[in-house]
């Protein structure tokens, strides 16, 4: 009993080392690029690194956030140009997502598995495939150079996974209450606004989050369809201005940490719904 | 007053019911009608319009505002690209990295799964929150951090290496030096950073969705092979993955999907599309079609060949997933 009893302590501390070195692997380059934005940068490049800035501090962000990256534009214009995008994007993708799951969830009609079939399909398509032909697309409708360029293109991209996801929200909405709601006299439109509407919302919020995500990290096609420097999303300025061979690491690190911060913070939020709407779990309905 | 009362009453009994069936079968395909619209003019749309490109020459964007003619030139970009021995270069690299990056993460994912699902629950907790920061930090700035820590001069690694005792250093690499060694110069060397991104950005994924298939399994299971005597790697094969094999299905063509067009990564690791030796599919459409002198025809039929065989791919996918919705 007691031979076994240590065999099992042996085990728990050899899983808990494991434990500590998955999420060491994991968590590390997260940790090294926030504690790089604040170390000073004699700091950053000095022949033996330290692991924790000793003495910290915020002139990388500073530099970043009022210093000109080019003439007239800086780092708070990017950030503004990426999130006018990724937030017209979530409104679009989310109001038509709405209406295309209701039709789904809540009615049988002859298409419906049809339809189902193609989103899984269209989610599938490579979108690095369709630089060449959106970019073809753009330059017909005039929208080179143009932030709606990316609204569009990124609402294509989001819509697929949102409607799939949403589905299961409205499906999950008891039927039982709008039926309730029409014997009362309410109108359809009354129905969606005051039942399904409230109880649909932080589903729709989780569905949104995604969304956001994918307009907030896309590059290929923003670093294709926009000219103007002053027009640059916030993944097109990194990789212009900081990947190039004389990196300043330090300004470079503070502006990933202030680009992933919401994404990571937002992420969090809503990560469980990913892994059910990609592998099962959502797909009833 | 009943009688006139009534008569509104019966009749609008008698319509509603036609008049409701009439707005119920027309209503669904009215929600559907804008994400309909949106979907084939911005995905369907431009998949057949990169079929139609890579059988044209176009050198131009004049051409693609339409203001030059499209030369029909058949199967010639085709031709060009199969003839042409870099594309093999190309494919190879494609191939061996999708397969070489599915394999790591699928068994570093499934590892971490399986130890979630055996640690307490406070240090599960707190791997799971460290695992998901991997997991939710966006591939560009993964990538700048990771390109960061091989820094040549003042990078982690680089002074990881120069830490190492000279002699032993001279040794196993033939030199003590590591300062302005140049981590990413070799493909071979290339390609290996570029899994170690690729795989920490997404074992996350595997090792959450396994756990979660963990969960469902009862673990009465596992404890009675254990009882009879089963080591840890005989109850995995015999028990675990027969029961999780449909998620495990899943995940292995998701991801072969997800490392078969890797892009991002590669771009910002290789600061661009200059370093041809190291290209792979998507990145050599790109960069054939817009660095200069541009030619999208022939970037469309290398974004073809892509597409093609990620279809295959995908038919696997759709045919399991489909399955599971019916047994479930």
């Amino acid at each position: 009993m007691t031979r076994r009893g240590r065999s099992a302590g042996v085990k728990r501390i050899a899983l808990n080392g494991a434990g500590l070195l998955v999420a060491l692997f994991a968590a590390f380059p997260v940790y090294w690029m926030i504690a790089t934005s604040l170390k000073p940068s004699s700091e950053i490049f000095s022949s033996t690194p330290r692991p924790v800035p000793s003495e910290p501090t915020l002139a990388h962000y500073r530099e970043i956030l009022t210093g000109n990256l080019i003439p007239g534009v800086t780092f708070a214009d990017f950030f503004l140009n990426s999130a006018l995008v990724a937030v017209s994007t979530v409104l679009l993708s989310g109001l038509v997502a709405l209406l295309a799951a209701t039709a789904v969830a809540r009615f049988r009609f002859k298409l419906r598995t049809s339809f189902l079939i193609m989103l899984l399909v269209v989610q599938m398509i490579p979108l690095e495939a369709l630089v060449i032909p959106l970019f073809l697309m753009i330059q017909r409708l005039g929208l080179y150079n143009t932030l709606p360029s990316l609204i569009l293109t990124y609402l294509g991209f989001s819509l697929p996974f949102a409607v799939w996801m949403l589905r299961g929200f409205v499906a999950a909405v008891p039927k039982e209450l709008e039926e309730a709601a029409a014997i009362d006299g309410a109108s359809r439109a009354q129905i969606f606004r005051k039942v399904l509407f409230p109880l649909v919302a932080p589903g729709l919020v989780a569905t949104s989050i995604f969304s956001f995500i994918t307009a907030w990290n896309e590059l290929i096609f923003a670093l294709t369809f926009i000219n103007d420097q002053d027009r640059y999303t916030l993944p097109v300025a990194m990789t212009f201005f900081f990947g190039r061979d004389d990196t300043a690491w330090g300004p470079v690190m503070a502006a990933s940490t202030l680009f992933t911060l919401p994404v990571i913070i937002f992420f969090l939020l809503v990560q469980r719904r990913m892994v059910s709407g990609l592998v099962a779990g959502a797909v009833k309905g | 007053m009943t009688t006139l009362t009534e008569v509104p009453e019966t009749s609008a009994a008698r319509e509603t019911p036609a008049r409701r069936r009439r707005r119920v079968d027309r209503l669904p395909y009215l929600l559907l009608l804008p994400c309909l619209v949106i979907i084939a003019v911005l995905l369907l749309w431009p998949l057949g319009q990169v079929v139609a490109m890579s059988f044209f020459r176009l050198n131009n964007v004049r051409q693609l505002r339409g203001d030059r003619e499209w030369p029909w030139v058949g199967f010639e970009n085709y031709a060009e690209i199969i003839g042409d021995p870099f594309f093999l270069t190309v494919l190879r690299n494609t191939v061996l990295f999708a397969v070489a990056n599915v394999v790591l993460t699928m068994i570093l994912g499934t590892l971490v799964g399986l130890l979630l699902n055996r640690l307490g629950r406070k240090m599960a907790a707190f791997v799971a929150s460290c695992v998901m920061l991997a997991w939710a930090t966006p591939a560009l700035t993964g990538t700048i951090v990771w390109k960061w820590i091989f820094d040549d001069t003042s990078g982690l690694v680089t002074w990881l290496f120069n830490a190492l005792p000279d002699g032993l250093s001279t040794s196993l690499f033939g030199r003590s030096d590591w300062t302005g060694y140049g981590w990413f110069n070799s493909p071979l060397l290339f390609f290996s950073i570029l899994t170690l991104v690729v795989v920490w950005h997404s074992f996350p994924f595997i090792a959450v969705s396994v756990l979660a298939g963990l969960k469902s399994v009862p673990s009465e299971l596992h404890e009675a092979a254990r009882v009879d005597g089963a080591g840890p790697w005989k109850v995995f094969w015999r028990i675990t993955f027969p029961l999780l094999r449909p998620v495990f299905g899943i995940l292995i063509v998701l991801s072969t999907i997800w490392d078969f067009k890797v892009f991002t990564q590669q771009f910002v690791l290789a600061g661009g599309t200059q370093d041809r030796p190291t290209f792979m599919l998507s990145i050599y459409s790109y960069a054939e079609a817009f660095s200069p002198p541009p030619k999208y025809g022939l970037g469309a039929a290398i974004a073809v060949i892509l597409t093609l065989i990620l279809l295959v791919v995908t038919g696997f996918y759709v045919r399991m997933v489909l399955k599971q919705e019916e047994d479930a």
